[in-house]
Order: structure tokens, then C-alpha cells, then sequence
């Protein structure tokens, strides 16, 4: 989340789309809630009526897939009448920069395209044809009057011009009414001082075009003005109470903790990888953030291997691992290496692949190829038995499994991470059960074995001997000493700011990092959160900010730098006032000497830098100021984003498998990027007459992921005690299929037994003229619990393709049939 | 002064965790339950379930809602059930919080009776002849914490207090709810200590939301009727 919890509260018009968020986050409707009684209105988009609806000013729904479709009409809808903020748009987002000449769009396709011959890939651009006209000091060329026809918001307008609500509605089947109510309530918060959020979660996420769905919502709230304030921002809300924090650490593998780069290959040595990967801008006015890069990098290798880690030996750069160029490492093309026995061994640590996973039919087989596999859980899973799971023939598979049980959440100390970015510590309750440990204990009794192992010899037994590996008291993993790590140490006495800093003392921030070693932080993003003051994250203090908007500054710990509403310096005008007097987030109250700024002040949340506002008073330009995206290495947020792989605008294209023959919006049905894979085991099947049903997953406010902490929990399962397929009346009784029978749903990768639910909320929808129908199925069942072994994952039915960014996997759309049984 | 609950339904996102709280207090077993066609489980209130939100799909001027309705015990003023019984060995108010509470001696009442007598269907049998059903919470009540029902309701739907303060909130409440449905009430606020907000007709999300004139004028009379014929009761008890 840009914003966080308490900040949706704040809001004057909410857009509920790709989540249900009163069922999967329902403390969030607390907030929700608390806007809708203050006057905000509520606005849910959803191939079903949800709980969420429920609660909506204004519901309507979409076929899964098309969201690019209904969020370009709402773009359109906001050029076409100009209810954009032409001072925000132009002076904080790169909506003036005049795109470079070798910039098109036709057919479908940006300029710069190749097809790719060898799989999953398709194709590829190259993303120089996306470049911006530079000037002759290397600085972007920008038309802040917003009048130069290549101007991004110029081109913005011409590639949404397709858009109109009667080719949207043919795509998306949401009646046109329907869409000019959303549009026209949503783009009320371009007004001055109104607010609108956007609540989203893996209902935007998981398709071939996620990434480029979250663009839609964020050029939205760019236009709008929305970004940096109260009651604003893109807010993903994350499925799992930790994961913002085991993201921010690296969970994926192509980020080091706090989003640093993992080196590439072709990286050969450090400063050939810090100079890969730090951006650097000519532009004065440009904070340019990210020019940092070298010291956040060195003080994470510092922190990794300690005295170890010198300047000579490049602090153990060669010792860390390199991904070759270009080759993708993520979870889709983990499993089809481990289909195709390339991969040997998995840590599944507290992670069940055997229903987590798209195409899980896929994923359980693979497992089979595995020589070892190390399942640490709660409790036993249809990961670590499945082996004896449905299908397999136990004597044929060789993967030996080992199971180690884990503690549960509660039995153990250290922080977790919420949506919010909010790093909030919590004690131990009670001690952990049996021989069941914490996380931390087995990882750190796993590292000390395999450096008693590697002292013996081995290949490159370098990084695991030279790893720092001190995070024990009393023989017991201790999470302080790890939170200490996070935040970082001076390594050596030496002088910052102008201050001596002790040795083995903590890094109070991270603007302190240095690239010479003499710091470390295992997350440069962290540093500030445990400090010579103590555990900020452990605060729980009840003090609002001075502007009383629910920050709590003093309340648990937000990176970075306890910044609650991140791009907040986006959230006042060019004089640093803000737009919105009331729900303010931070103003500049410097003094002022015949209309300019004459001392630095900022009050309210910890601004996005402290420099002056861009113009004094008096109107006169500043040239001590920074543009208010620092993140960004020209300073402007990106309604033009040239970064991504699958074009700077967003488009729409089909899921892999869907009902048209064809894109009604271009000539290519499908992302033209987006990875397939292609063994035996990723059939899929488009426009085919045996899956004629738009298929999509959910989950529910009883269930966990894939359940397995929920599901063998009794109350839970009297609650949701079977996986069931929601329909609506029309395919019932087309089908034949009465409410709470069971019945067969399939795709072309496999099939799993269902309880009807036959309700009004699922409606049939109008897609160019013709009548298409969408099921959905909850994905936190499988096998092994209940122990009737009859519910299974809807992930059984999920394909083999997803987003070429991340490769996060398409099962919010794909193709099934629903027979009775 | 009594407590009093105010569920303003408005609010509820039938997250059911009222529902599963309930049952880890009272350490009450799960029942075994298949998906009916329907989120709403178990299929009714029972011995070993005190409360359950009801969920109902109802469209209402043309427009679909999914309406619901967190179950339970009303608590009522003047109790049905404790004036049927008339054994406060069995049933009884207690004065501090006006909560009713059933105690394990409803095994010698005549469960039929008790049941029969309550306006809004609440009380259920178990296998002994036992009867059960929400207790306020009072052993939490009576140690300053809320029931557990209100204490885990993330909304705000569930709400427990004073009476006055409830009755004050309930009125609050139902103005805020009276803008955007004109149909909004509280429903029987003079005669329970469980107060309900709908924003439609009550018979829309429960069969037995409000206790309707008619019943529940006879089936007091039936329980005064009762009262003075305790020699009965005892008599049935001496068999």
C-alpha cells in the first residue's frame, strides 16, 4: 500500500476492484466503513456480487480478464473531459515529457517488437524504441503546458481514444450505464482536496496482464491527483499477514532485501553491478533516490559476511549468487524445470505448492522428479504427502521427503509486516508445542550444519564459511539480534554528518549508509526501525499526527523512515500546500521574507525529503527543490512507464484462454510478452466447445491460502466445509444443476468435484452479442484435510501462463466446462 | 442498569467471526456441516450453536442484496422462556446485566414449553433434554471484558454497553441508516436487551427476526397462563 489501514478511512470515493475485501481483509471494512458513514462512496467492480457488494453505493460487475478494458474507458472518460488535475499532471508526472519518435502503437503492438522462438516467452520489445527526447544536458524534454502532441498525456489520450464505453462494454459485458456511473463517480475526486482510493488484491494480479492492470489504476489516480494524499494511493492488499515483510526481505528471486537488484551474470564484479543498476539523472531538480544504490548494497553484503566482507575482496560480492542474463527464475519456471528434472531439491517452507500452485496437476507431478524434498510446516500437507496423494503411485516416486514441524505464528517472538508497511513487533505467547520449532531456530541450526559440513571442503564453500552467522543467545535463535541486523551497525568508528559513530552501534537511518564498509544493513529500506532508541517497531503509542488524519507516528514502525503515506510531497501544490486543507497529509511551514522561503520546515508526516517546495510564494521557482517522486530517476511519476516488458501504456488482450475468437480492441487476442509453457502437462484450450465457461478462484473469510491452516481447524470447517463452484440461475438451470448438488468442474488440465452454489449473485454476461457465462471456485481446499479426501484445489484447474513481468500465474481467468456429476 | 447489545446489521460483513468466537469461548464443538448450496453454516442454531448469521439473497427494488443477520439470544425484558419455566433453578435473569441465563437444571423443564415460548426461536435441546443457547457472555461481562462476540467484530456491527448508551447509539445509528434506507429500524428495541438495526423489513433476513405482535401477546399469555399453574410444573417434575 502507497497509503495504509487506518488512511482508507480518509477516503471520498473507494474502488473495490480485483478484491473482495470484506470477505479476504475484513478489518479493512472497518475503514471502509468509517469513509462510507463521513459521506465516501463505495464502488465495487466484480464478475460476482460479493460481501463486498453488499456494502457498495455502487456495485457492478465485469468478465474476468477485461479490467484494462473498463479502468482504459475510465481514462478515456477523464481526457475526454477534462476532469484531470492539470497541475499535478504536469508538474509531478512525466505527463509532459515528449515521448522519442521510434515510439508507435498499431496492431496490437508497441514498436520495438520481436517474436521470441524459443518458449515460454513469445516475443519481447526492445524498450529503447520507448525512450523520451532528451536535451543536449541529457534531462527529459517536457512541455509543462501539456500542448506538444507527443507529449505523454497527448499520447495517453490518443491510445485510450479506442476506448468508447460501447466497445468496452462488448469486451468487458458491464452495461454502458453502468460504466458511466463508475467513471463519473471516480473521476469526482479530480476535484481539488477530494480523495478517491483503490483497494486491489490478486483479483488484479493474477492475469497475463496484472502488472499492466495496476497501471491502469495508477494512471487513474496520477490524472486525479490522488497519489501522496489522505485517502489516496494504490493499495494492494496483501493475502498474507507477513508477506509485505518477506517481500521487503526478498521472497522473490529477483530482488535482494529492500529491492535491490539480484546481480545478473553479467554483473562481473561489484562496481560493475552497482553501476548496472544506479540510475543516475542530470537533471538538478531530481532527488534521483536511487543514486544511493552502492551504499545500500555494500552496507547488505557488509551485513551478510561481516569482517569477512573488505574492500580488497569487493565485500564478497563474488561469493553471492548470479543469475544468468535474461533467464527467468520464478515460481512457474521453478516447477517446469522441476517437471522437466532439471531441479532436484525444494524447500517448501511453510508453503504448500501442491495447491498453491497454477496447474497444480502439473506441480504434484513434478515433485515426483525431485530427489529430496524439505516440507517445514504446522502440519502435515498435500505438499509433503503427496506422494500418496490422488493419482500417484507411491512405489514409482523416489523423492524422499523430510518434514519438519514448525511453530505457529503465536508461539514465537519478532515482527511482522503489514499491507500498510507498518513493521510491528509482537511477543510470544506460549512456547512452542512438542519438538515443533521456530523458523528462525531451523534456519539457523541449517546454517551452522552446513558450515560444519563445508569446512570439510566442497564446491565454493566460500559463501556459506565466510557468512555472518551470530543470531543465537543461549543456543537459541534471537529475533532482536536479527531486527538489529536489519536495521544495520557502524562497523567501524567514523565520522557521518559530522558526528562520530561508535563501532557496533545501530545506523539510526538509512540516509547514514555508506558504500565504504563502514555500515551494514541486511535492509537498507528497515534501517531506522530498531535503533540506539530502541524497538520502534515494538511502539505502541496512541498519539495522532498534528494533522490528525490517522497516522499514529508513534504506533509500530512504517518503511521508510516511519513515512506513513508515501509520495506525500505529492499531496500539496508547488508552494508545498496542500490540496486537500482538511484531510492534510504534510504542509511546508517554513518562514517567508518577501515571498520566497527563507528556513526549511515541514509538519505532518515525515515528507518524501526535506527539501523546499518546488516554487516560493511568490511564485518564483526554486532551485534547491526536488521533484516529489524521488524514487523515480527523473523525479516524475510514470503515467508513460518505459520500464515495463509488455509496452509503456497498458492495453487490453484476452487471458490465454477465453470466450472471443478474438481481441475486440486490437489485433492480437492474447499479450503478445506473456509467457506459456509447454509440456505435456500445460494443455490449454481457447474458444473450445468443451470449456465454454469462463472459469476464475477465489477465497473466502473462512479459509487460509490454501488452507491448510484452516481446514483441519474444526470451527473453521464447520463454517466452509466443502469446495464449491458458484453459478449463476441462468447456467443452473441451462446445466440442469440444482443449488448444493455436486458436480464435475474441468478445464483442459484437470477437473475437481464441487458443491453447486446456484445464486443471483453470478450473472450471465452480454459479450458481443452473445451470452457468456463464469464460475468461480475457492482454491483453499485439497486432499489431505477434510479427511473425506474429496475436496480438492481449484488450482487443479488454473494455466500454464502468467504475467511477463512478474510471472505470477493467470488463475483469476481461464476456460472450464460443469457437468453434473 | 441492564447491558444491552446493539447489532446494527448495516455494518455486518457477515465475516462470521462473532460466530466462530462464540464458539471458542464457550468451548463448544464444531458441528458437521456440508455446503447446503449456501455460506451460511451450520443449517440452524443448536445445542453446541448460540449464534449464526444468517445470510439471505433478496433483491429489493430491482437491486440484489445479500442481507445479514448475526443470530442470537434477545435477551428479552420480560423473558418468555424464564416466565414458562418459572424455576429460577433453571432459567433466571441475572439483575446486574438482565442477562437470561439457562443453567444445567433446564434438564428437568419441559424443553418443548421453553421453546415454544420464545417469540424469536432461539432456544435449542441437547441430547440430555439440557437447553442452551447465548449467555451474554456474563462470566466474561462480569470480569470487565466485552462478550466475545463484539469483542472480535471488526465493523463495528456488533456493539454492548449500557443500555442507555446502546438505546442512544441504536438511535444514532439509525438515523445514519435512515439516509440511505429509508426502511431502517431497530427492531422490538422496548422489549429486548438485543437490539437489532435492519435496513429492510426484519422477515427479509430471518424468520424469526422481530417477534411479531400477534405472537408474542399469546405467547406471553401462554406463560402467564403457565405461571399460575405452578402445581402443574412441580407435578411434572415429581414424574
Amino acid at each position: 500500500m502507497t497509503n495504509h489501514w487506518i488512511d482508507i478511512g480518509n477516503s471520498d470515493c473507494i474502488l473495490i476492484m480485483g478484491s473482495n475485501a470484506a470477505s479476504n481483509h475484513p478489518i479493512s471494512f472497518k475503514y471502509v466503513q468509517i469513509a462510507q458513514a463521513k459521506g465516501a462512496k463505495l464502488i465495487n467492480v466484480d464478475p460476482r456480487f460479493t460481501r463486498t457488494s453488499s456494502k457498495a453505493d455502487i456495485y457492478t460487475s465485469l468478465r474476468s480478464g477485461t479490467d484494462i478494458a473498463f479502468l482504459g474507458g475510465m481514462i478515456k472518460y477523464i481526457m475526454d473531459n477534462k476532469l484531470y488535475n492539470k497541475e499535478y499532471v504536469s508538474s509531478y508526472t512525466n505527463g509532459g515529457f515528449i515521448v522519442g519518435k521510434a515510439f508507435s502503437f498499431k496492431n496490437g503492438l508497441f514498436s520495438g517488437y520481436k517474436t521470441n522462438d524459443i518458449g515460454p516467452l513469445r516475443g519481447k520489445y526492445d524498450k529503447k524504441k520507448w525512450a523520451f527526447e532528451m536535451d543536449t544536458n541529457g534531462v527529459p524534454k517536457i512541455d509543462r503546458s501539456l500542448k506538444n502532441s507527443r507529449c505523454v498525456v497527448n499520447l495517453l489520450k490518443k491510445h485510450f481514444s479506442r476506448y468508447n464505453t460501447k466497445l468496452v462494454s462488448k469486451i468487458t459485458g458491464t452495461p454502458e450505464a453502468d460504466l458511466l456511473k463508475v467513471y463519473k463517480t471516480y473521476a469526482a475526486t479530480g476535484a481539488r482536496g477530494k480523495s478517491g482510493t483503490s483497494m486491489y488484491a490478486m483479483g488484479w494480479t493474477q492475469h497475463t496482464v496484472g502488472v499492466q492492470n495496476i497501471r491502469s489504476m495508477a494512471i487513474i489516480q496520477l490524472l486525479l491527483g490522488n497519489m501522496g494524499v489522505a485517502g489516496g494511493g494504490i493499495n494492494a492488499l496483501r493475502g498474507e499477514s507477513n508477506v509485505q515483510g518477506s517481500t521487503d526481505q526478498c521472497l522473490l528471486w529477483h530482488i535482494w532485501p529492500g529491492y535491490l537488484k539480484t546481480p545478473r551474470a553479467s554483473n562481473v564484479s561489484l562496481a560493475a553491478y552497482n553501476k548496472k543498476w544506479t540510475p543516475k539523472s542530470n537533471d538538478p531538480l531530481s532527488a534521483n533516490w536511487w543514486q544511493n544504490y552502492p551504499k545500500y548494497s555494500v552496507s547488505l553484503l557488509k551485513s551478510y559476511f561481516g569482517e569477512n566482507a573488505t574492500k580488497a575482496n569487493d565485500f564478497g560480492y563474488d561469493w553471492m549468487p548470479k543469475v544468468d542474463d535474461g533467464v527467468d527464475y520464478s515460481w512457474l519456471t521453478l516447477f517446469d524445470n522441476m517437471y522437466k528434472g532439471t531441479v532436484k531439491g525444494l524447500f517448501a517452507w511453510g508453503m504448500n505448492p501442491a495447491c498453491s500452485g497454477a496447474n497444480s496437476n502439473k506441480t504434484r507431478k513434478a515433485m515426483g522428479n525431485l530427489d529430496w524434498m524439505v516440507s517445514a510446516n504446522i502440519f502435515d500437507s498435500e505438499t509433503s504427502s503427496f506422494w500418496k496423494g490422488p493419482g500417484m503411485n507411491p512405489s514409482t516416486i523416489k523423492t524422499e521427503v523430510f518434514s519438519l514441524p514448525a511453530c505457529v505464528s503465536v508461539e514465537k517472538e519478532g515482527s511482522i509486516t503489514n499491507s500498510g508497511r507498518w513493521m510491528q513487533w509482537r511477543y510470544q505467547g506460549p512456547k512452542p508445542l512438542g519438538n515443533s520449532l521456530s523458523d528462525g531456530d531451523i534456519i539457523m541450526e541449517l546454517g551452522l550444519k552446513l558450515k560444519e559440513v563445508y569446512k570439510e571442503g566442497g564446491a565454493f564453500p566460500e559463501p556459506i564459511l565466510n557468512l555472518k552467522w551470530d543470531y543465537m543467545t543461549d543456543g537459541l535463535y534471537d529475533p532482536h539480534k536479527v531486527a538489529k541486523e536489519i536495521n544495520g551497525y557502524f562497523t567501524r568508528d567514523v565520522k557521518v554528518k559530522g558526528k562520530l559513530c561508535k563501532k557496533g552501534t545501530l545506523v539510526p537511518s538509512f540516509s547514514w549508509l555508506q558504500a565504504d564498509g563502514s555500515t551494514s544493513s541486511a535492509n537498507w529500506l528497515y534501517c531506522q526501525s530498531y535503533t540506539e532508541k530502541g524497538n520502534m517497531s515494538a511502539r505502541r503509542s496512541k498519539v495522532d499526527a498534528p494533522n490528525n488524519i490517522g497516522l499514529y507516528p508513534e504506533f509500530a514502525w512504517c518503511w521508510p523512515v516511519n513515512r506513513r503515506i508515501i509520495y506525500n510531497r505529492a499531496s500539496v501544490d508547488l508552494k508545498g500546500q496542500p490540496w486537500d486543507k482538511k484531510d492534510w497529509v504534510v504542509r511546508f511551514a517554513g518562514n517567508v521574507k518577501n515571498g520566497k522561503y527563507v528556513s526549511k520546515k515541514w509538519i505532518g508526516d515525515v515528507p518524501d525529503g526535506g527539501w523546499y517546495p518546488l516554487e516560493n510564494p511568490d511564485g518564483t521557482k526554486r532551485k534547491d527543490a526536488k521533484h516529489p517522486f524521488i524514487m523515480r530517476k527523473h523525479g516524475h511519476a510514470q503515467i508513460f512507464g518505459p520500464g515495463r516488458a509488455d509496452g509503456p501504456f497498458p492495453e487490453h488482450y484476452e487471458p490465454l484462454e477465453c470466450p472471443v475468437e478474438k481481441n475486440y480492441m486490437n489485433k492480437q487476442r492474447m499479450s503478445p510478452v506473456a509467457p506459456v509453457y509447454g509440456t505435456d502437462a500445460d494443455a490449454h484450450a481457447t474458444c473450445d466447445p468443451r470449456f465454454p465457461i469462463v472459469g476464475t478462484t477465489y477465497r473466502v473469510s473462512e479459509h487460509w491460502q490454501t488452507g491448510l491452516m484452516t481446514r483441519p481447524q474444526p470451527w473453521l470447517l464447520e463454517l466452509q466445509p466443502q469446495v464449491f463452484v458458484e453459478m449463476s440461475e441462468e447456467l443452473g438451470k441451462l446445466k440442469g444443476i440444482k443449488n448444493g448438488e455436486r458436480v464435475k468442474v474441468a478445464s483442459a488440465r484437470g477437473s475437481l468435484e464441487c458443491t453447486a452454489i446456484v445464486t443471483k449473485r453470478f450473472k450471465p454476461f452480454k459479450i458481443a452479442g452473445k451470452t457468456v457465462h463464469e464460475v468461480g471456485v475457492p482454491w483453499h481446499f485439497g486432499w489431505r484435510w477434510p479427511v473425506s479426501g474429496t475436496e480438492e484445489s481449484a488450482n487443479l484447474l488454473t494455466p500454464p501462463t502468467g504475467d511477463p513481468n512478474t510471472r505470477i500465474p493467470e488463475s483469476k481467468a481461464f476456460m472450464v466446462n460443469v457437468t453434473k456429476k | 442498569m441492564s447491558k444491552s447489545f446493539l447489532i446494527d446489521t448495516t455494518l455486518c460483513t457477515a465475516c462470521r467471526g462473532c460466530q466462530v468466537a462464540c464458539k471458542q469461548w464457550h468451548d463448544l464443538p464444531a458441528e458437521k456441516t456440508i455446503n447446503r448450496g449456501t455460506f451460511e453454516n451450520p443449517a440452524d442454531l443448536s445445542f453446541d450453536t448460540y449464534k449464526l448469521v444468517r445470510m439471505r439473497e433478496e433483491v429489493i427494488n430491482g437491486k440484489l442484496n445479500w442481507l445479514f443477520f448475526p443470530e442470537q439470544c434477545r435477551h428479552c425484558i420480560e423473558a418468555p422462556c424464564l416466565e414458562t419455566a418459572g424455576d429460577p433453578g433453571a432459567i433466571y435473569r441475572d439483575d446486574k446485566t438482565g442477562a437470561i441465563i439457562f443453567t444445567a437444571n433446564t434438564k428437568r423443564l419441559n424443553a418443548a414449553e421453553i421453546i415454544e415460548s420464545c417469540p424469536y426461536n432461539i432456544p435449542r435441546k441437547g441430547p440430555d433434554g439440557t437447553l442452551a443457547k447465548c449467555d451474554m457472555c456474563i462470566d466474561r461481562v462480569e470480569n470487565g471484558l466485552l462478550p466475545a462476540c463484539v469483542q472480535t467484530c471488526p465493523t463495528g456491527a456488533m456493539n454492548f454497553g449500557d443500555r442507555d448508551e446502546m438505546l442512544a447509539l441504536a438511535k444514532k445509528r439509525l438515523a445514519v441508516a435512515k439516509k440511505k434506507f429509508p426502511k431502517a429500524m431497530l427492531i422490538d428495541p422496548d422489549d429486548v436487551n438485543v437490539i437489532y438495526l435492519v435496513a429492510y423489513e426484519p422477515e427479509l433476513y430471518c424468520a424469526n427476526a422481530m417477534a411479531s405482535n400477534a405472537v408474542f401477546d399469546i405467547t406471553r399469555q401462554v406463560a402467564l397462563g403457565r405461571m399460575i399453574r405452578p402445581l402443574t410444573n412441580i407435578a411434572s417434575r415429581l414424574l
